[in-house]
């Protein structure tokens, strides 16, 4: 397929693209760990009458939502020419994997209070991991993505080669994971995660589509 | 029944609470010369001038219990007729218009009939109780309600010998609660109590929160309040009370049987089969508590379940 011309022939990054990236991803994990300090600490109320319950489920959410602009570079740039976007995929990946990471830590440390009080135990901590099966399929999801968060390295993606593609295939496990995660979380109302699955079911479903073009 | 007392003392009187009221008013119109009308409107909406003070006799309180703020209380609710997030209610409600209102009493019982809601209540005394609330979802409140007993309501209907539990329905009106547009749950809201669970001197059919009409978010014009059991039972905006020989089923039960049983007692021993019911989070506050059995109301209640297994009937 020859190259067509990027689309609105914006054939290179527009300037400032990089900085708007850095303060979209950041911005939602400073925010949030600022408001729950303010609601608690300066009695103000950005987080209604629940921020610890709100801020944990807007990082899961901020982590399913990295993971999905992860996933829809590949077909951003095949659709519109702007291969300039390929460089982004990295941080975003990573940016998942740092959402997902506060997600865990605000539910076992705020929420649970797993390390800052005595009245939940481990025990209980072992419990939620392993016999609810929205927090195992949860915690398995974030734990896969540890060796990809890994191997993002230049050398180690020069040092894997082929395996790198490979293994970083697990990426579209992880998604599904935690996509079924949030499903399991609700209450009855799934209107929400059913957007993600959609935005998901495209993204995937364009992957297939594509793959089956190129090999007939 | 052992009810503590809260010597009269340490409520704020009426009178004061009024005066501060007024005071504040004549400290608005005092601060409008110096600081603009504008900024006297924004402190007015962005204030709690507005909030009431909590009253009543507190039931089962614990030494560390007080009552959840007004803005909690009336912001931050479960009433999926008005939308599944906890702010939605107090958004969608605001157009709802709880009257008139008429109450449906039928079944098993030799007194039924539809009654305006101002005649359902005349006959009985409103009494302020301020109750600690227990949601299934780990998360807890103090809630001053106001309201009649509805063992009153009962004893009017005259149950048969045959009625062994009541069934309550809320209004079924997608028009009005744009929430049941969706099929989330299937509508209208249902929930029972066994008869003796209904004639428990602490079970309460609130008509207000705070010494106020309840809001339309908090379940207007008549709710239900079972201060032993999990907050979903607490069914709102009630229109149908009906008598019934067998055990009636309810919404949650009838959407999720493994989660959501008949009788939801608050019972630190028995999760949720997605998180522990051991602990909970006081609206407001930073730091866990423990749950307690029956929620604080073991001594008043216990006995009606004994030679239950509760792990079974949760």
């Amino acid at each position: 397929m020859a190259a067509a011309k990027p689309l609105g022939g914006i054939e290179r990054q527009p300037r400032g693209f990089g900085v708007v990236l850095i303060v979209a991803a950041t911005v939602p994990a400073l925010w949030y760990a600022w408001a729950i300090y303010s609601d608690f600490a300066l009695g103000s109320r950005y987080l209604g009458s629940d921020p610890i319950k709100a801020a944990e489920h807007a990082y899961g959410a901020w982590t399913l939502r990295a993971l999905l602009a992860t996933l829809a570079i590949t077909p951003l740039r095949r659709l519109t020419g702007w291969n300039w976007l390929a460089k982004h995929r990295r941080a975003l990946g990573l940016y998942a994997f740092s959402y997902g990471v506060l997600h865990l830590l605000v539910w076992a440390i705020i929420d649970v209070q797993l390390i800052i009080d005595d009245l939940v135990g481990w025990d209980v901590v072992q419990t939620d991991l392993l016999k609810r099966p929205f927090i195992t399929i949860g915690m398995l999801a974030l734990l896969l993505m540890l060796p990809l968060a890994v191997t993002s390295t230049k050398g180690m993606i020069k040092r894997l080669g082929k395996s790198w593609v490979k293994l970083h295939r697990l990426v579209y496990v992880v998604a599904v994971l935690g996509l079924i995660h949030f499903f399991m979380a609700v209450k009855l109302d799934w209107r929400e995660p059913l957007v993600y699955a959609l935005i998901l079911t495209a993204l995937l479903g364009w992957r297939v589509v594509d793959a089956r073009r190129r090999t007939t | 029944m052992p009810i503590p007392k809260l010597p009269s003392s340490e409520l704020t009187p009426e009178a004061w609470y009024l005066d501060r009221r007024r005071f504040l008013a004549a400290a608005g119109v005092a601060g409008a010369g110096l600081l603009g009308a504008a900024r006297i409107a924004q402190a007015a909406t962005q204030g709690q001038q507005d909030a009431p003070q909590a009253r009543g006799t507190p039931y089962g309180l614990q030494p560390n219990d007080t009552p959840t703020p007004w803005a909690d209380v009336t912001g931050y609710n479960n009433f999926y007729e008005f939308g599944t997030g906890k702010e939605d209610p107090a958004r969608n409600a605001v157009n709802f218009v709880p009257r008139p209102w008429t109450v449906k009493v039928d079944g098993l019982c030799d007194n039924p009939g539809d009654f305006q809601l101002e005649d359902f209540l005349k006959p009985s005394r409103v009494e302020d109780r301020i109750y600690r609330m227990r949601c299934v979802e780990a998360w807890s409140m103090v809630i001053p309600w106001r309201g009649i007993p509805l063992k009153d309501v009962i004893d009017r209907a005259r149950p048969r010998a045959s009625a062994k539990f009541v069934e309550f329905t809320t209004l079924m009106d997608a028009r009005r609660m744009p929430g049941q547009r969706f099929p989330i749950l299937d509508w209208p809201y249902v929930e029972g109590l066994r008869l003796d669970e209904a004639r428990h001197p602490l079970t309460l059919l609130a008509t207000g929160v705070y010494g106020r009409d309840l809001p339309n978010q908090n379940g207007a014009p008549l709710r239900l309040v079972v201060p032993w059991k999990y907050g979903f039972k607490g069914i709102k905006s009630i229109v149908r009370i009906r008598f019934t020989e067998r055990q009636p089923l309810s919404s949650w039960e009838k959407s999720a049987p493994q989660e959501y049983g008949f009788y939801a007692n608050v019972n630190p021993q028995v999760d949720h089969p997605r998180w522990s019911q051991a602990t909970e989070r006081r609206i407001g506050e930073f730091r866990r508590r423990p749950t307690l059995p029956f929620n604080g109301y073991a001594d008043q209640v216990a006995s009606l379940y004994s030679g239950l297994d509760l792990r079974r009937n949760y």
